[in-house]
């Protein structure tokens, strides 16, 4: 208790060098909160939506098909034979072109059942005629430059593998975070897609509803949906590593000042650890005085952080930030607006990580005091 | 009277008598194939701003074996393609490395071209995979032509039905149209400077153009061709992708 009212008293008289250390550390507690809530942010909407758009409750692939090899989707087709019984919402993927403005465009083309609720691909503007009708993402139809009601040729091969193309019409243009099922994708209603390729009743996935966890899958796979998810969190683990790396430079160079510091402190009050000693404090007494005196740096920065922080933090978790075009130019779900996302548990992490690191800076130039010679000191000679 | 000479020319017009489609097809794969040959030929593919040219010098056997080198330019040089029966080999100096080509790859476009690997791959006689016809007499560029319409009788024949103009004279294709299943027209080609060579007629240059794409298509000009010579049996073997 005495070395924190000792360690509290010493700071404050410090003055402006207190208050620069403790500015900067803020700064980096304040960065770090900020980037961590961000990925944190990131990541649970990421998750939301592929589970919206994409995974459901999981999906369940024939046992060829292949997600990220295109080269798969030629023969990955066949039946499942319970999956009607089971509530499982086919999907058949087959390959084609389409031709805007005399452009060619090699396109995925996904059949998915127009009553399914299962994902947010708005199925029911399908129309009920048989006719040949699309829904796209709005990536899509900026790359193809299509807009609601426009034509355009679409060539596709029938089972056997000869040419067939017809105008298709773009009922809905949607508009999702997720690129996996906009960029380069065309969604038909799946009984036209059995029609005009003959694959009848044949699907290349199944997207599992809510109330069918561990469906009975046969020789397809069955994948749930934290399989899915771990491809996105582990390119979110990647994100979060590399900001480590700025924020742990940023650390770095906060508690360079704080060693810096104390480095002076011990070489400056020599006389002062010599009294401490002469009046009855042991060594361990004098060291844990000024290991104190460099976590309480940490302590005021975490208070002037949070001050100045917390509502800064809490302003932009509201707004969001705006990222624009960026997130469409990339592979993976990205929203154009990020909403950071803090909690207790980052705030007491983030807050442990900076103290802890203060204290054991301030505890390494601290042992030098155990091997002090208290006459020497008192006299104030360099040792 | 009037009405009744209308009724018998329509009806002449109506059974003219053409000769028999597989018979034409006969007389044109006489012209058009051979046991063996040997080709130096350049793909002239026209792009947006600019046109690119392909040299290449391929030897066939048959429609199952053929093997080519790429010769010019000099990007492409040294890249070789073998060919036997369904299956295709690709050799590409630069990463010094073979593959095979299979499944959705034969799809692609060869070097940018309108022609696929599959377009090239084609290699049953059109009188196994179609039902002929003669519909009609015109003329191109100043040349008599039977119109001979091919329907599919296989299948899993690439294009439902074909079109092909041959000339009534010299028994070559000048023209050939692709046709979708819905009827709708994916591919022409158009041939032209037909030239005697070896004691047949065959045209040198081919347009092939996707006509669903804007672009003038690809032009494919023979620049010299032998027929029936003889090629030693290991071209045809993947050994001499490396060589």
């Amino acid at each position: 208790m005495l070395a924190i009212q000792l360690a509290y008293k010493n700071l404050v008289n410090a003055g402006l060098r207190t208050w620069l250390n403790v500015g900067v550390l803020s700064f980096v507690f304040i960065v770090v909160l900020f980037y961590k809530g961000f990925i944190e942010g990131w990541n649970q909407d990421a998750v939301l939506q592929n589970i919206d758009w994409e995974y459901a409750n999981g999906q369940v692939h024939h046992p060829t098909y292949e997600p990220a090899d295109f080269l798969s989707i030629q023969d990955a087709h066949g039946q499942l034979v319970d999956a009607k019984d089971q509530g499982l919402i086919p999907v058949l993927v087959r390959q084609a072109s389409i031709y805007p403005d005399g452009r060619l465009m090699n396109v995925t083309v996904k059949g998915i059942e127009a009553h399914q609720n299962v994902v947010k691909i708005p199925t029911p503007s399908f129309t009920s005629d048989n006719k040949l009708q699309a829904i796209i993402g709005k990536r899509m139809a900026k790359a193809a430059q299509l807009k609601i009601g426009d034509d355009v040729l679409m060539r596709w091969r029938d089972k056997n593998g000869t040419f067939d193309a017809g105008n298709i019409t773009i009922v809905d243009i949607f508009d999702t975070h997720v690129p996996t099922v906009d960029q380069g994708q065309i969604w038909m209603p799946i009984d036209v897609i059995w029609e005009i390729t003959g694959l009848e009743n044949e699907a290349t996935y199944y997207l599992v509803g809510k109330q069918n966890k561990n469906p009975s899958t046969g020789n397809w796979k069955f994948h749930s949906q934290d399989d899915l998810l771990e491809e996105i969190r582990a390119l979110i683990a990647i994100e979060s590593f590399s900001g480590s790396i700025i924020y742990g430079i940023l650390l770095s160079i906060a508690l360079l000042a704080i060693f810096d510091t104390q480095v002076l402190s011990i070489f400056r009050r020599q006389k002062e650890i010599g009294t401490c000693i002469a009046l009855g404090m042991t060594r361990q007494q004098v060291m844990v005085l000024f290991t104190v005196e460099g976590a309480m740096y940490s302590i005021f920065a975490m208070i002037m952080g949070s001050i100045v922080g917390i509502p800064f933090l809490l302003y932009v978790s509201g707004i969001g930030i705006h990222i624009g075009g960026i997130s469409s130019e990339m592979g993976f779900t990205m929203g154009e607006t990020i909403y950071p996302v803090f909690n207790i548990y980052l705030l007491f992490t983030t807050a442990f990580l900076i103290v802890g690191s203060a204290t054991v800076v301030s505890f390494l130039p601290a042992q030098k005091i155990s091997k002090m010679n208290p006459v020497l000191a008192i006299k104030g000679k360099q040792q | 009277m009037k009405y009744l000479l209308i009724t018998i020319l329509s009806l002449s017009f109506a059974f003219q008598n053409y000769p028999d489609a597989d018979g034409i097809l006969k007389k044109v794969d006489a012209n058009m194939s051979s046991d063996t040959n040997i080709t130096e030929s350049s793909m002239v593919i026209h792009g947006k701003r600019n046109s690119r040219t392909v040299v290449s010098r391929s030897y066939g056997e048959g429609y199952k074996k053929s093997f080519s080198e790429y010769l010019a330019p000099a990007r492409e040089m040294g890249t070789k393609m073998l060919k036997l029966e369904d299956r295709l080999w690709i050799y590409s100096p630069s990463t010094d490395r073979t593959i095979q080509l299979s499944g959705h790859m034969l799809r692609q476009s060869v070097m940018g071209s309108d022609l696929s690997y599959e377009d090239m791959m084609e290699d049953r006689k059109l009188t196994e995979m179609y039902n002929s016809k003669v519909i009609g007499e015109e003329a191109i560029d100043g040349r008599k032509v039977w119109v001979v319409e091919l329907i599919s009788k296989v299948e899993d024949a690439t294009y439902h039905s074909r079109k092909a103009w041959i000339d009534q004279e010299r028994y070559v294709p000048l023209k050939e149209e692709l046709f979708a299943k819905s009827g709708q027209l994916l591919k022409r080609v158009t041939l032209s400077e037909v030239k005697k060579v070896e004691g047949r007629w065959y045209p040198t240059k081919m347009n092939y153009k996707d006509v669903l794409k804007d672009g003038e298509g690809t032009d494919f000009i023979i620049d010299k061709i032998e027929f029936n010579a003889e090629i030693p049996e290991h071209i045809f073997t993947k050994a001499s992708l490396k060589k």
